[in-house]
């Protein structure tokens, strides 16, 4: 078995949402991953920061304000800057599928709305993880 | 409720019926699962007889609607007398975008206004803050100053619509905003009517829009009793909330819990302010979820206010009949609305809205059935606010008060709310109160557990939630979403720039330097408030003046 996946989980923006931020939380961790959750009113700075000194292997933001187009790249692009190219950054909350494929296209590789089984985000990131 | 005599005969009977017709009928058809739960996973019977509610005294636990113990409503005629208020918190964009649709809601036969606020404006930034990039206008609308709030209100007479603002850390800087705008209009304090939600316990525990640590912010709420018992004495001074600490998922008996608990730490700061608890006690209201297991619901409203009318009588010695009254609002849940065939949240909402009337909500917000995409459109909106006047006109169920009570089933879990929330209410006093027991993570944690248990059970489909885990369907069709126009943040920024040019800054200055002062002092608050917004000073400046001096919370955080 290799080292277990390291997950940041992450509240950017204003809302005070958490619930389906903690909800993954814990199936992550009852998956087998190491999860770090950031808490609430995170600063897309922050966040990388948070990625940076946690090496984690994927960072799982969510937001329910309608704020995901403006917050969700940013996070991808600082951590461009930072020259981390091998971390998967995912996005959950009230997301219209109209902005998904921008989202996408971001560099949000997966974005899971309301109702997604927890099952299927564990899966996802089995899948597309980059770091070996 | 029966004598001894009657009461030994039904049970014998039950056990016949139980053992012999049951019994007989479950070996030929097992039912459909081997226990069954309500929507909080409470176990439920497969009959309520009298036996279940043999232990009740109608006049001790029932009482008359209008009567103690308030458990068949605060008012004795209810719905016969006037419906509750229909009331769709809204709010988006601008204030003058706002505006347009709390005139469109008033003319839709809407009876009362329900202001939705921005993060930014939630958490006391300004829309040129860093922190409000991307959030501007987005959730509610952006209020960054008085000029704001009168546009918001343009038209709208403050003397004959009573408003509640969703509005927490900075509720005092809102009413105070709201007091002069209705000066301006010529309306006095003493005729405004409405709410703010002022609630900062539960922003704690599950809604997030908190600033300053829980002590000052209990001063600043208790600031606010104080000042509108004497000068705005219609104006409800707090909305305690369950409704958020629901949606976070807690269960039905859990949300009577912990708000009641945040209640009580309410009046507790209050008299150790000095106030009379009869004082402030008749304006203090409540606001509940309203989720889809109608009668748990229903159970659950009434265990509330049996058990809120106990403890003001019995913990507080409270005297006046109004300080006994639990009056509630109840919005219809978010959390049940699925993104999936939206269309089935107008079924969801119906069947919400029936579980708030028939629990006796004095004021009802129903969804909309995009709100699991995004904000609502107008065209949602109406159907939601019909929902409401299709129950309050055709349905019937208002023509008499209270109609569920004497429900073997309904008693019971009425009975079985309120114990399991006065055993909570019981640990949250052994931890010191509810804002100990919320340092301490107690509060959320246990509603963590409960959100996560749910979540599982939809999971392992021992829950259906029709289509999301069971009916699903190949979903083609583009919904009309809602957009909020993204120049808005651009056109706030703005607005404050011409602000800040055009008013007299001197003024700003000193009176938000008389705040600051006022802020170090025991002083109350609310009136070096209401001058600094009338100079047009911003709401983050006023904000961040208290900041200086108060620090800010910070957020304990356990998984």
């Amino acid at each position: 078995m290799d080292k277990p996946i390291r997950v940041l989980v992450a509240k950017p923006g204003l809302d005070g949402h958490d619930r389906g931020a903690k909800v993954i939380a814990r199936a992550l961790r009852d998956a087998g991953m190491e999860v770090i959750y950031t808490g609430l009113r995170q600063t897309p700075e922050q966040i990388v920061a948070a990625a940076v000194q946690e090496d984690v292997d994927v960072v799982a933001m969510s937001i329910l304000s309608g704020a995901h187009n403006h917050l969700f790249p940013k996070v991808v692009r600082l951590l461009r800057e930072e020259g981390i190219e091998d971390v998967l950054v995912l996005g959950g909350g009230v997301i219209p599928e109209d902005d998904i494929p921008g989202l996408v296209e971001a560099g949000v590789e997966g974005i899971f709305t309301p109702g997604t089984p927890t099952k299927e985000v564990i899966a996802f990131i089995k899948e597309n993880i980059k770091k070996k | 409720m029966y004598d001894e005599k009657k009461l030994e005969q039904i049970k014998s009977s039950f056990v016949d019926w139980d053992e012999n017709k049951v019994g007989k009928q479950l070996s030929k058809n097992p039912e459909r699962k081997e226990t069954f739960t309500t929507g909080s996973d409470k176990k439920v019977e497969r009959l309520y007889t009298p036996i279940d509610t043999a232990e009740m005294d109608y006049e001790r636990d029932l009482g008359y609607p209008g009567e103690y113990p308030y458990t068949r409503g605060v008012q004795p005629t209810m719905y016969r007398g006037r419906f509750w208020t229909m009331r769709q918190y809204a709010g988006f964009a601008t204030a003058e975008e706002s505006n347009k649709r709390y005139k469109y809601l008033l003319e839709q036969g809407q009876t009362g206004l329900s202001v939705a606020f921005d993060l930014p404006t939630q958490i006391g930034y300004d829309s040129d803050h860093g922190l409000s990039e991307g959030e501007v206008g987005k959730v509610g609308v952006a209020i960054d100053s008085l000029r704001d709030m009168e546009i918001l209100f343009d038209g709208i007479p403050l003397d004959k619509v009573s408003t509640s603002m969703t509005i927490n850390a900075p509720a005092s800087v809102l009413l105070a905003m709201y007091i002069a705008v209705a000066e301006k209009q010529g309306v006095s304090p003493d005729q405004l009517r409405g709410t703010i939600q002022n609630d900062i316990l539960k922003e704690y525990i599950a809604r997030g829009t908190y600033i300053f640590p829980v002590e000052e912010s209990m001063r600043l709420i208790t600031n606010i009793f104080e000042y509108c018992s004497k000068e705005v004495p219609k104006w409800n001074t707090i909305s305690i909330s369950g409704y958020h600490i629901r949606e976070a998922g807690s269960t039905a008996a859990q949300e009577v819990a912990f708000t009641l608990a945040d209640g009580i730490a309410y009046v507790d700061a209050a008299i150790k302010a000095g106030l009379d608890v009869d004082d402030f006690a008749p304006r203090l209201s409540f606001f509940f979820n309203a989720h889809n297991d109608l009668l748990e619901e229903v159970s659950k409203y009434r265990a509330a206010r049996r058990l809120w009318a106990r403890i003001m009588k019995e913990r507080f010695g409270a005297k006046k009949e109004k300080s006994l009254q639990l009056k509630f609002h109840t919005q219809t849940a978010g959390s049940t609305l699925t993104a999936q065939q939206p269309d089935n949240n107008i079924v969801r909402v119906a069947i919400q809205t029936l579980a708030a009337v028939l629990g006796g909500t004095q004021s009802l917000h129903t969804n909309s059935r995009d709100e699991a995409l995004a904000l609502p459109t107008e065209d949602s909106v109406r159907i939601a606010l019909r929902t409401q006047q299709i129950v309050a006109h055709e349905s019937g169920v208002t023509e008499t008060v209270d109609p569920l009570a004497g429900s073997y089933y309904i008693e019971s879990l009425t009975n079985d709310i309120e114990k399991e929330a006065m055993d909570y209410i019981e640990k949250i006093d052994n931890l010191g109160g509810a804002p100990k027991a919320i340092e301490k993570g107690f509060i959320q944690k246990e509603i963590q557990n409960s959100a996560y248990k749910y979540q599982m059970q939809v999971e392992e489909q021992e829950r259906i939630v029709v289509g999301v885990n069971k009916f699903r369907i190949e979903e083609k069709d583009k919904k009309e979403l809602l957009k909020v126009d993204p120049h808005v943040e651009l056109l706030q920024k703005k607005k404050i720039e011409k602000l800040k040019s055009t008013r007299d800054n001197e003024k700003v200055e000193e009176a938000l330097e008389v705040l600051k002062a006022k802020a170090e002092t025991d002083e109350n608050l609310m009136p070096f408030i209401i001058d600094a917004v009338k100079e047009y000073a911003t709401l983050g400046e006023v904000c961040g003046v208290l900041r200086e001096v108060f620090g800010e919370y910070e957020q304990s955080v356990i998984l």
